[in-house]
């Protein structure tokens, strides 16, 4: 008995909300943004710059990705169901290029344009790439860095994987940088946290034990720049530059009390904003630039609050 | 030893209603999902999205079959997952490192995970360590095992063309052109059938049960419990080791880093089908229904562009609805 009530009440409120909500979306162009994740402050910035895009080119926008970079599986639930919606086009930050190509040939057989965006995706069916530089991005690191330890010395590095292109990336653009220009910096130890601030916090005490010269130490990305600010802090140690990658507030109140020495900036807000830019393009048969570079910026004390910086930055 | 009731009538007889009346419940919020979904967006009830739904259940579903049996017989086992990642390595390193033919790497990941379920079912039953830490530091032993085992690199599965037909191919879109279920999904319904066949029809299913309801009583009456709880915690371990092989060949890839939290969702699975955590009470076939309500909400929100943060309230909210209307009912029945 309770269940028939139920199934009928609920019916009922079932199509109430249908005949109210589906009706004014059904003519807007629909671009879901499939992430590589999403609580992030980082992905949150993206996630800001695609709705703002949404916005201006009156495109209904959804942003979703996992809850860690290693659900690869989740991320093909995702992208599944926002290919059923059948969408406009759509952007796509592969976890595991290899794992998606089923579900991109899809997209592709059914006319739905790709766009990747910050990691992108290992495969020739995305029209187009909205990313930063990475490697470029990490050489301009070392050469602050080597600028700012005059040239010479130790460094370490602080990286959260191995596996992912960003990861990749970055410690081979600061590393390739280093060999080809400085021949006095010596790079004694490269270490991986996985991005997690405790992680990377217990990782550089164990580098600045086992190397008390240590001149400098780079963090790859926001969460492993945490982490050796945090093991600065606690071991006391003074005198090591620190250089960091992306904002949020705890690298930009670093900056601003001298124990950061500055950080390379992307543009996540511009990475969100060119995708569904691209995406609303090539959904309307546009042509579409291949690859498109959102750019990055080195900033320090000096530049934080210029207007150029404060818009890319977050908190 | 094939039936239940005459030996313990009572109870058997009770378990049943109270299970069929549980699924009932099951089963009707997850029609309401399905007609409310349908309704929502014309996207939903579609046989692509529907497939898309089914594939998501695979490897949820298979661990939650897994779950079951364990959480039966009144225990937890919280290294589902990543002793799903674990034998999905244990395929790829016979397979893709070895260059061994496909059958011995769906051996080895089975075996792998019968292997480790029995070392979880000794810990517990030999050594007394309470089934909470005892599958905690499995948890943990497997993660650390398998990123050790890959190098911390996905296993590609490049040699082995025909890897990713076990979970992505159809069989029975082959026969039947129109009804294209994936391989995995085909798996977890056999898989279903045998083990509701082992819970309800054989002597280990009893002794799942009779392990949940009252273990002493078991053991005075000159059972051998140990022996039983080692049994069902292996074939719970090779359970996952088939949900490392429909997984890594969905991916076509062993994944090493993924698999935490996985347990969670089985879990969740389990109890919204009506599995007491007490133990002692549950089915396979209310598990079904819990993994498939779980992800059919969460397709079905995310179709209906409910944003990601709220996905997941609802996702809890649904998991205490669902225990608490299961408590509600049986304390009406008194």
């Amino acid at each position: 008995m309770i269940t028939r009530r139920t199934l009928f009440a609920a019916v009922s409120a079932a199509a109430l909300v249908a005949s109210a909500g589906v009706a004014s979306a059904q003519d807007k162009l629909y671009i879901p943004l499939i992430s590589k994740g999403f609580q992030h402050q980082f992905w949150q910035a993206v996630k800001a710059g695609a709705d703002k895009a949404g916005a201006e080119f009156g495109v209904d926008v959804t942003f979703e990705g996992p809850d860690t970079e290693a659900q690869v599986d989740k991320q093909m639930d995702m992208l599944a169901a926002a290919l059923a919606k059948k969408p406009a086009a759509i952007g796509f930050a592969a976890l595991d290029s290899q794992a998606a190509i089923p579900l991109l040939k899809q997209a592709q057989e059914a006319g739905i344009p790709v766009i990747a965006f910050d990691s992108g995706v290992d495969s020739d069916i995305p029209v187009a790439t909205a990313a930063t530089d990475n490697v470029a991005a990490a050489a301009l690191a070392a050469d602050k860095m080597a600028e700012l330890i005059g040239g010479a010395g130790k460094v370490a590095l602080v990286v959260h994987d191995q596996t992912s292109r960003t990861g990749i990336d970055r410690r081979d653009g600061f590393v390739n940088e280093v060999a080809a220009k400085y021949p006095n910096i010596e790079i004694v130890d490269i270490q991986y946290g996985a991005g997690d601030q405790l992680q990377s916090t217990e990782i550089t005490k164990a580098i600045l034990t086992a190397h008390p010269d240590i001149k400098g130490i780079f963090g790859a990305n926001e969460g492993s720049a945490i982490g050796v600010l945090n093991a600065i802090k606690e071991t006391g140690t003074k005198g090591v530059i620190v250089i960091g990658y992306d904002s949020g507030a705890v690298q930009k109140a670093a900056i601003m009390d001298g124990s950061m020495a500055g950080a390379i900036t992307q543009n996540p807000v511009g990475i969100g904003y060119e995708t569904v830019k691209a995406a609303v393009a090539a959904a309307k048969g546009e042509a579409v630039e291949k690859n498109i570079d959102t750019g990055f910026y080195w900033y320090d004390k000096t530049n934080i609050d210029s207007p150029e910086i404060a818009a890319v930055l977050y908190d | 030893m094939t039936s239940t009731p005459a030996v313990t009538a009572t109870p058997a007889k009770d378990r049943k209603a109270s299970g069929a009346q549980q699924k009932l419940l099951a089963f009707a919020s997850l029609i309401v999902l399905l007609v409310f979904f349908s309704l929502a967006s014309p996207n939903f009830l579609q046989t692509a999205n529907i497939i898309a739904i089914l594939q998501a259940t695979s490897v949820n579903g298979v661990l939650a079959i897994a779950a079951t049996l364990v959480i039966i017989t009144g225990g937890i086992d919280l290294s589902v997952g990543t002793l799903m990642t674990f034998c999905a390595v244990i395929s790829g390193v016979v397979l893709t490192f070895l260059g061994m033919p496909l059958p011995f790497g769906i051996l080895g990941a089975i075996a792998a995970g019968t292997a480790c379920g029995l070392i979880s079912g000794t810990l517990i039953a030999k050594m007394k360590i309470p089934p909470f830490i005892a599958t905690l530091g499995m948890m943990l032993i497997l993660k650390g095992l398998s990123l050790v085992i890959s190098g911390t690199k996905p296993i590609y599965f490049n040699d082995t063309p025909s890897y990713p037909e076990i979970s992505t191919g159809s069989l029975i879109g082959t026969i039947i052109p129109a009804l294209p279920i994936p391989n995995g999904v085909l798996i977890l319904f056999i898989l279903a059938l045998v083990i509701g066949y082992v819970l309800n029809r054989t002597v280990l299913g009893r002794y799942c049960f009779a392990l949940g309801s009252n273990e002493e009583a078991v053991r005075l009456s000159g059972v051998n419990t140990d022996g039983w709880k080692m049994a069902i915690y292996a074939l719970a371990g090779g359970i996952c080791g088939l949900a490392g092989l429909i997984i890594s060949s969905r991916l076509n890839s062993a994944q090493p880093a993924l698999g935490l939290g996985y347990e969670l969702d089985a879990i969740a699975a389990v109890v919204i089908g009506g599995t007491s955590l007490a133990g002692g009470r549950g089915s396979v076939l209310g598990t079904i229904i819990g993994a498939l309500i779980m992800s059919v909400l969460l397709n079905g929100l995310r179709i209906m562009s409910v944003a990601q943060e709220w996905q997941t309230v609802v996702t809890g909210l649904i998991i205490i609805a669902a225990v608490y209307a299961d408590m509600m009912r049986r304390r009406r029945m008194g």
